[in-house]
């Protein structure tokens, strides 16, 4: 079944890059979602779609081949995430407020840069929705060393991130460098979110980093097993997205994330029996 | 009598147009317990987060362990309950074992730290608060007086000179209230650990305080908890600045 994949060069590059987005999406979502920023995911990934316009624009219209849609994809999302951390710093009362700023302003360019280029057609149609051949090998490489960043990071600064996740004020009294963590943590959130993007699109990159978190949190007891569970949730759902998408002709992000939702909705469901058959199991006890 | 570990000096703090803190004067000596008192709103969190540095100094001066507070390097002697510790937790997928591992973050190198040594401390500061049998629990099925005991656990577990409470009773019930002044009592006579506890209760803790501080903006009364006993009704709302809210509590 995975023949295919392995046959054909850009198919590999996806799949792989499949596997690296299925381990550092989760990796960092499990950071995300206990942190309640879930939301920063979807700000960021409409800016990078902005990029992504941005750099379909240069090409089409000026045929500056130079700027790649997936660097420009890149580009707006990191200064997506700095701008975010400024207007936290401003609205310190109302930080959730620079989400949907930074949300809308990245639909907005994304409209005005797909008209400009245009109009609608298949590249943003996969931008949208993700795709199967899309990775040639040099943003494979790019995606490799983002991962490789993505993992060092989070293995280097873990017990730091964890401690200003659960209690920050502790963290801070502890000597965690907050400022600098928090800006980090962003950057590389951006990082993902553009890697992501090739492969679920920009409307669903944040169900990736959320979706196998909240799987992975119903049935781990501790910070380490959700992180676990989470990248083990989050490659089946990318592996099994993967094929599906190919084999039935439909954009993986689609497949991607109801495979997601359906090993949520089916751990929610054990989880459910087993609450039952143990209350049961203590009326026996009890009678 | 050795240094005071904390001193403040001609303190006054402002939010906006509001003065929150106004000419606070005081000293912290080591091994004392000292009650912070005051009723909601009269800038007790603003001071303590001062004494830590999570604040920015405006005026006046603040040293901890003879440093300026803003030049201080804590390395692990200034610990913090915060108010804020038990909101978090519920729901939040962590073990009471990795939550009170926070407590050794920086004690070593960032590479390879040494895993066994940071598990002795996290065992022992359980012990301390009798909680080592569930050191494997999730933090979100305890009862608030055990969660409570295990933040107590993660912010001792790096053995901490003073120890800096926000309201650390709140959510936990009233048969459990008691228990827990017991134990802080135990942190300050036993293990010598200075504490300063902020309560908004007067009557719950002036039998375990060695320092009572009333605040309400500016200092009302400081020294000894029984003199402060003592007082008249009157008198002591006076020293409060307005009326106070006396609770009486039957041990």
């Amino acid at each position: 079944m995975l023949d295919a994949f392995f046959q054909y060069e850009l198919l590999r590059n996806t799949f792989y890059t499949g596997l690296l987005v299925g381990l550092i999406a989760p990796l960092l979502g499990a950071f995300i979602v206990v942190r309640r920023q879930s939301m920063i995911a979807d700000g960021l990934s409409h800016v990078t779609l902005a990029g992504l316009a941005f750099g379909l624009f240069m090409q089409k219209k000026y045929t500056l081949l130079m700027f790649a849609p997936f660097h420009t994809g890149i580009l707006f999302s990191i200064i997506g995430a700095l701008i975010i951390e400024n207007l936290r710093d401003v609205y310190k009362a109302f930080q959730e407020i620079a989400i949907p700023i930074i949300l809308s302003v990245g639909v907005g360019l994304s409209i005005v840069f797909i008209a400009l280029a245009d109009g609608i057609n298949t590249d943003i149609y996969t931008y949208l929705f993700g795709s199967i051949a899309a990775i040639s090998s040099s943003d494979l490489r790019l995606i490799i060393f983002i991962s490789l960043l993505v993992i060092i990071f989070i293995f280097v600064c873990y017990k730091d991130l964890f401690a200003l996740s659960f209690d920050s004020e502790f963290a801070i009294v502890s000597g965690v460098k907050s400022k600098t963590l928090n800006f980090v943590f962003i950057l590389m959130t951006a990082l993902v979110i553009s890697a992501s993007i090739r492969i679920v699109g920009v409307l669903l990159v944040s169900a990736l980093m959320t979706l196998p978190v909240a799987t992975g949190m119903r049935i781990a007891k501790s910070f380490k097993q959700t992180i676990f569970y989470s990248i083990i949730y989050g490659e089946i759902a990318v592996i099994v997205g993967l094929i599906t998408g190919y084999y039935f002709e439909i954009p993986p992000g689609g497949t991607i994330v109801i495979t997601s939702a359906l090993l949520l909705g089916l751990t929610l469901l054990f989880n459910k029996l087993k609450a039952v058959r143990s209350l049961k199991k203590d009326d026996g006890y009890a009678a | 009598m050795s240094d005071p570990i904390v001193t403040v000096q001609n303190v006054y703090h402002r939010y906006d147009q509001q003065t929150v803190l106004e000419n606070i004067n005081f000293n912290i000596e080591e091994g004392a317990f000292v009650g912070l008192v005051g009723p909601n709103g009269s800038g007790k969190t603003t001071l303590i987060k001062l004494m830590l540095g999570i604040e920015k100094l405006q005026r006046g001066n603040i040293t901890a362990f003879g440093q300026p507070i803003q030049k201080f390097k804590n390395k692990g002697r200034i610990s913090y309950v915060s108010q804020k510790a038990n909101s978090f937790s519920r729901g939040f997928p962590a073990t009471v074992k990795e939550v009170v591992s926070m407590g050794v973050i920086h004690n070593q190198r960032r590479f390879l730290p040494d895993q066994k040594k940071d598990q002795g401390l996290v065992k022992s500061a359980l012990q301390k608060v009798n909680m080592e049998e569930y050191i494997n629990r999730n933090i979100g099925d305890l009862s608030g007086g055990q969660q409570q005991r295990v933040f107590i656990a993660r912010a001792i577990a790096n053995n901490p000179k003073l120890l800096i409470l926000d309201e650390p009773t709140v959510g936990v019930d009233s048969q459990n209230v008691e228990q827990f002044y017991d134990l802080l009592s135990k942190l300050n006579q036993e293990l010598g650990i200075t504490l300063v506890l902020v309560s908004h209760d007067i009557g719950a803790i002036t039998t375990y305080v060695t320092d009572l501080l009333c605040l309400n903006r500016s200092i009302h009364y400081h020294g000894n908890p029984n003199e402060f006993e003592s007082l008249t009704d009157e008198q002591r709302s006076i020293l409060y600045g307005h009326q106070i809210n006396t609770i009486t509590h039957n041990h």
